[in-house]
């Protein structure tokens, strides 16, 4: 390669020894050494740290990133969990209003049945009272006419008995009778 | 296979076209000099050399001539060029140390240091692991200091007195030979070596061998040196476009067309502030697509080919 390279520039050269195309072997040589020491020096000194330092932080930079997902689902996974028992509670809290409210229905019924019941049977008392009392009333009165009639009937015995006399008494005890 | 023998084509053209304009260029400068020597107020090759390697740096105050000497029998000459590459490589070094020790210690990075990391996640994360795969991820540092290193050698040539080492043929072609041995050091390490010379014949019926594995083994080597010729010319390329805008002034003798010569030397200079970016990304890219195309076979159209031939 180099006799290639050399033979052409060569070729260059000895057709118009332009100095920007001539060949110092010297030259190349300098730039070949410089390059080599260039890379070994570099590669210890410089490339070595700066690759280290740069795998180390793009391999920390992905274990974080790598736990900062894991954080993120974590923290999603917590989310969705709160959730659900908050539903849940308040799936709850609706049940035991729902339930309150049922059995204070069931309650307020319960006591306006008792209270239609004891008011009907107050009235029943009263009513029953009431009729039993007249009951009484009356045979009492009964019996109030009975002694009447019989100290009538006395009183007559004792007056003198004639017919009309007797027919016009009698009328007047009934009419007293009537008016009481 | 065809878009190989392609970018071959455009390979070769490309350097013809920056060979002929780097002439036309020299060409013209040569004669303005001796214009401008004419009228004794300026030498226009001083402003073209800017480009050029030479073994001194420009500074505020002139030029600052660099020493050659004697180093375990070698001739060490010191240019322009070997010092912003030298440099670049100091810069790079104690910037991204600096860089990798603020980010160990700052559990979130800031400042410099962030700056830093951001490019490195988008070489690692937009172009090597879509091109590579994960096997990829090895030849990670490669990469990335190919990229760093050919940015700030970019960079810094759009400072003023800096100067682009990759402006250099000669640096790129160092950094494409690096580039060229990783691609195939690379494919023979995944798929082995049989393996990789068995891609040569690109799965096609033996017939067609003499054709394919020439076309095939000059592939291996046009696109390492597209890759060397791509950004030389987009370095240099910059350059020489404004040095022909600030050049207008002189060829016109009027100050008043730097009215509009500056202004759209700026806005090259902007541009080149882009393409520096870019370039460094393409050549980046590109090897590392290289790369992926022998490291991941499965994805490679000839490796199909291949497994039929076997059935």
């Amino acid at each position: 390669m180099l006799t290639l390279i050399f033979s052409y520039a060569m070729l260059l050269n000895g057709e118009s020894g332009n100095p920007l195309l001539k060949i110092e072997t010297g030259l190349i040589m300098w730039t070949i050494t410089t390059f080599i020491v260039l890379v070994l020096v570099l590669g210890k000194f410089a490339w070595k740290p700066i690759l280290e330092a740069l795998h180390s932080r793009e391999a920390e930079i992905a274990d974080s990133l790598k736990k900062a997902e894991e954080a993120k689902k974590d923290a999603e996974r917590m989310m969705q969990e709160n959730k659900l028992a908050m539903d849940k509670a308040s799936n709850e809290t609706a049940r035991l209003i729902a339930e309150g409210r049922a059995m204070a229905e069931q309650l307020k019924n319960d006591i306006v049945a008792k209270a239609n019941e004891s008011a009907k049977k107050m009235l029943d008392q009263a009513k029953d009272e009431i009729s039993r009392e007249k009951d009484a009333a009356m045979a009492q009165l009964r019996t109030e006419v009975a002694e009447l009639s019989i100290t009538v009937a006395e009183k007559i015995l004792d007056e003198s008995l004639d017919g009309a006399k007797q027919k016009k008494m009698v009328d007047k005890v009934l009419q007293q009778l009537q008016k009481n | 296979m065809f878009s190989w023998i392609i970018s071959s084509e455009q390979t070769l053209s490309a350097a013809d076209t920056a060979r002929t304009a780097a002439d036309t260029l020299h060409t013209a400068s040569d004669s303005l000099a001796a214009g401008a020597h004419g009228g004794g107020a300026f030498d226009f090759n001083e402003l073209l050399h800017h480009i050029y390697d030479a073994p001194k740096l420009e500074l505020p105050w002139g030029y600052l001539h660099l020493p050659h000497f004697q180093l375990l029998g070698f001739e060490i000459v010191l240019t322009k060029h070997i010092v912003f590459l030298l440099f670049a490589a100091l810069l790079l070094t104690v910037g991204l140390i600096l860089a990798a020790r603020s980010n160990t210690r700052n559990k979130v990075p800031k400042g410099f240091g962030n700056l830093v990391e951001i490019l490195v996640v988008f070489i690692r994360d937009e172009i090597v692991l879509p091109n590579m795969g994960k096997g990829g991820l090895k030849y990670l540092p490669y990469l990335l200091t190919n990229f760093f290193f050919i940015l700030v050698m970019n960079l810094l040539g759009l400072i003023p007195w800096g100067s682009s080492a990759t402006g250099n043929i000669n640096v790129t072609a160092g950094l494409a030979i690096i580039a060229f041995v990783m691609i195939q050091f690379s494919a023979i390490r995944a798929q082995g070596l049989g393996h990789f010379i068995a891609h040569l014949t690109g799965g096609t019926h033996w017939a067609m061998w003499p054709i394919m594995v020439p076309i095939e083994f000059l592939g291996l080597f046009i696109k390492p040196f597209a890759l060397c010729i791509r950004l030389f010319a987009n370095m240099t390329a910059g350059h020489i476009v404004i040095l022909a805008l600030i050049g207008l002034i002189f060829i016109f003798q009027n100050t008043a067309v730097g009215l509009v010569s500056v202004p759209l030397a700026v806005a090259v200079n902007l541009l080149e502030l882009f393409v520096a970016l870019v370039q460094a990304y393409i050549f980046t890219m590109l090897t590392s697509i290289f790369m992926g195309m022998g490291i991941q076979t499965e994805g490679h159209e000839g490796h199909e080919g291949h497994a039929q031939e076997h059935h």
